[in-house]
């Protein structure tokens, strides 16, 4: 297949990448630091390139139905939108996973509480790997460190939401979006024929019934015991998900007595921090998550049983610290080091971090 | 006639469409839904497109719809059908699609949804069933609840200076150029029934065509939520909800119909009309 490296933002990738791979419809509404990736759509007119479906709605509440809808009849839709508007699809992301549908969501994290900043943030990581919308469900979360993972998360982020039936969110934030890099492309891949959906999705309500039983997608079940068991087989896929699909990236950790555990463009900062240190002698690795949920456990628990101290980055209070500590069962200590509200921390504050968790 | 001559096939006057499940329906007595239901799956089957439609249930009384057509259905959150019928449509353009709705789940939480598909003049039919009332959550005040109506929410009657006015949200969309055809109906008698049944059936027709959206609400009743036998609740929608809500066309074509503009053109006068359920 042909390849083209092209130098484009992180949210144009997105947007780049959901044309290529055979998108069938993007819905989204304007909020920074994340509007590249409707302005992009609107640029290249995929509709007349590959068929695909590009619509400004008139909110993030709409856009997120329109998703849950597209899904609904078998299409690979996505919408994306930055931590306000991101909460605002909570109850639609509910509803995705309760009626086990497959769909991709793309938060382009920004500082909060409230309107907060329009400045790049990580705080939205208890929203997202923990719920945010209501009942038991779990959103699989992809957390890209790069413009090229912007790209090549869409792609699997739809694959692993067919897998599953269930949403998949890729956290990014204001970094890895606004920031330019090169990007490996590839060509434009077909969608899929509504005949291939036919055969492969049963559970869609596509309107084409052709002598089978017509199709429902709902989340209501008004008995309990149903209800429990429609809990039980989406907790059974949960399982299968942490077992299959936790991705990580160990960087320097076989020699380390220390390591940085953080994601997305914190990681990006630790790796340089990484350097500094080794520099002057200091054996620090990395543990790079990047599934947020499923977490790594056993692969943090592995590498980070095995030092004397971890170091968890975040552009928050400390949140996915919660998780590092569950899975090295405290048994390690685990200090925090964040910056939070839209600041950026630099490679030299998060060394000096090290330093005096060190001594 | 003997049994036999009376199941002959040229002999039948009356079955039920196939397009309705065999499941019994939830809806109370005396309510609407079951007639506009039933209308809706006899024009899908007339219209040979029982293979070729989607249908998207609200949050409500009609939540369940899906459980009595036989076609493919997705249940919308509450009041995002619009939103939902119109990325099927985008996505699926070749396939019949249509959104049922009651007034608390269009008119209030929904307001902005059902504006903008109206608006986009997405190219799908959208069923508005205006009882006035929350009838599922026990009878609460909705936009179209009436002034001076009482309901749980409202139990002194509903107070427009404190509660806000009834919203004829209708003539809104008719004035918005997305919509092609804006219609009120009822289904409260025969002859009402069977106009009905014509409106909807052109609100499907007009999907071929590509022009907007065709809009029909239904006026109905809520007898149950107005605490009125079958009879009685339709007797009083006549003689109150349709002065407010009057009945007919409001757009057809593309174009307001005749006296529309004339009637919205009064909406700035105050209204005289004040409504009790309990003093009836």
């Amino acid at each position: 297949m042909a390849k083209e490296l092209k130098l484009m933002k992180g949210n144009q990738a997105i947007a780049e990448a959901a044309i290529r791979c055979g998108c069938d419809g993007y819905f989204g509404y304007p909020i920074t630091p994340q509007s590249e990736v409707l302005e992009h759509l609107m640029a290249e007119r995929p509709y007349l390139k590959t068929g695909m479906v590009v619509l400004q709605a008139e909110s993030e509440l709409a856009s997120i139905n329109m998703v849950y809808a597209g899904a609904s009849t078998g299409k690979r839709v996505m919408t994306s939108s930055s931590s306000p508007g991101f909460s605002l699809m909570q109850e639609g992301l509910s509803y995705i996973a309760g009626a086990e549908l497959p769909a991709l969501c793309v938060n382009v994290v920004r500082g909060g509480p409230g309107l907060g900043t329009i400045q790049p943030s990580q705080s939205d990581y208890f929203q997202t790997t923990k719920g945010g919308g209501h009942g038991d469900y779990r959103l699989i979360t992809l957390a890209p460190s790069s413009v090229q993972e912007m790209y090549d998360f869409v792609e699997l982020g739809f694959d692993l939401a067919f897998k599953y039936r269930n949403p998949v969110a890729i956290l990014s934030d204001g970094v890895i979006g606004q920031v330019m890099e090169k990007v490996m492309i590839d060509d434009y891949k077909p969608r899929w024929t509504n005949e291939y959906i036919e055969e492969h999705c049963p559970w869609a309500a596509t309107g084409h019934r052709a002598g089978k039983k017509s199709t429902i997608v709902t989340s209501l079940e008004l008995d309990s015991l149903k209800q429990e068991g429609v809990n039980k087989r989406i907790q059974e896929k949960y399982r299968k998900c942490e077992e299959e699909d936790a991705r990580y990236e160990a960087i320097q950790c076989d020699d380390a007595e220390f390591i940085f555990v953080a994601y997305g463009s914190a990681a990006r900062i630790c790796m340089k921090a990484v350097e500094l240190a080794r520099a002057e002698g200091i054996k620090v690795g990395l543990v790079r998550p990047i599934t947020l949920w499923p977490f790594p456990k056993k692969a943090v628990a592995e590498i980070g049983g095995r030092m004397k101290k971890i170091l968890c980055v975040e552009m928050s209070a400390g949140q996915m610290i919660e998780d590092v500590k569950l899975a090295v069962e405290c048994k390690v200590p685990v200090t925090h080091y964040g910056r939070f509200g839209g600041v950026i921390p630099t490679p030299v504050e998060i060394f000096d971090a090290l330093k005096n968790m060190i001594k | 006639m003997t049994r036999e001559d009376i199941i002959k096939p040229e002999n039948l006057v009356y079955r039920r469409t196939p397009v309705l499940t065999d499941n019994v329906m939830h809806y109370c007595p005396g309510c609407g839904h079951g007639v506009v239901h039933r209308i809706i799956a006899e024009v899908i089957e007339e219209m040979g497109i029982q293979d070729n439609v989607v249908g998207i249930s609200p949050v409500g009384c009609s939540v369940l719809a899906y459980n009595y057509f036989d076609v493919d259905f997705v249940e919308a959150a509450h009041g995002r059908a619009p939103a939902c019928a119109s990325a099927i449509k985008r996505l699926r353009p070749d396939t019949y699609v249509f959104s049922y709705q009651g007034d608390g789940d269009l008119a209030s939480i929904g307001c902005a949804e059902v504006m903008h598909a109206c608006n986009r003049g997405e190219n799908i039919t959208m069923i508005f069933i205006n009882n006035g009332i929350y009838g599922m959550t026990g009878g609460q005040m909705a936009p179209t609840t009436l002034e001076g109506m009482e309901t749980v929410t409202c139990p002194y009657g509903r107070d427009p200076e404190l509660m806000g006015h009834t919203m004829r949200l209708t003539e809104v969309l008719a004035q918005l150029p997305g919509t092609y055809y804006v219609t009120r109906q009822a289904v409260y008698t025969p002859v009402l029934a069977r106009k009905c049944k014509k409106a909807i059936r052109q609100a499907f027709e007009n999907q071929k065509l590509h022009k907007g959206v065709s809009f029909v609400e239904i006026t109905s009743n809520c007898n149950s939520g107005w605490k009125m036998t079958p009879v009685q609740a339709n007797k009083w929608m006549e003689e109150n909800t349709l002065k407010y809500f009057p009945l007919g066309d409001m757009k057809v074509d593309g174009k307001f119909a005749p006296n529309f503009m004339e009637r919205v053109s009064t909406f700035d006068q105050p209204n005289e009309t004040r409504f009790s359920l309990r003093s009836k």
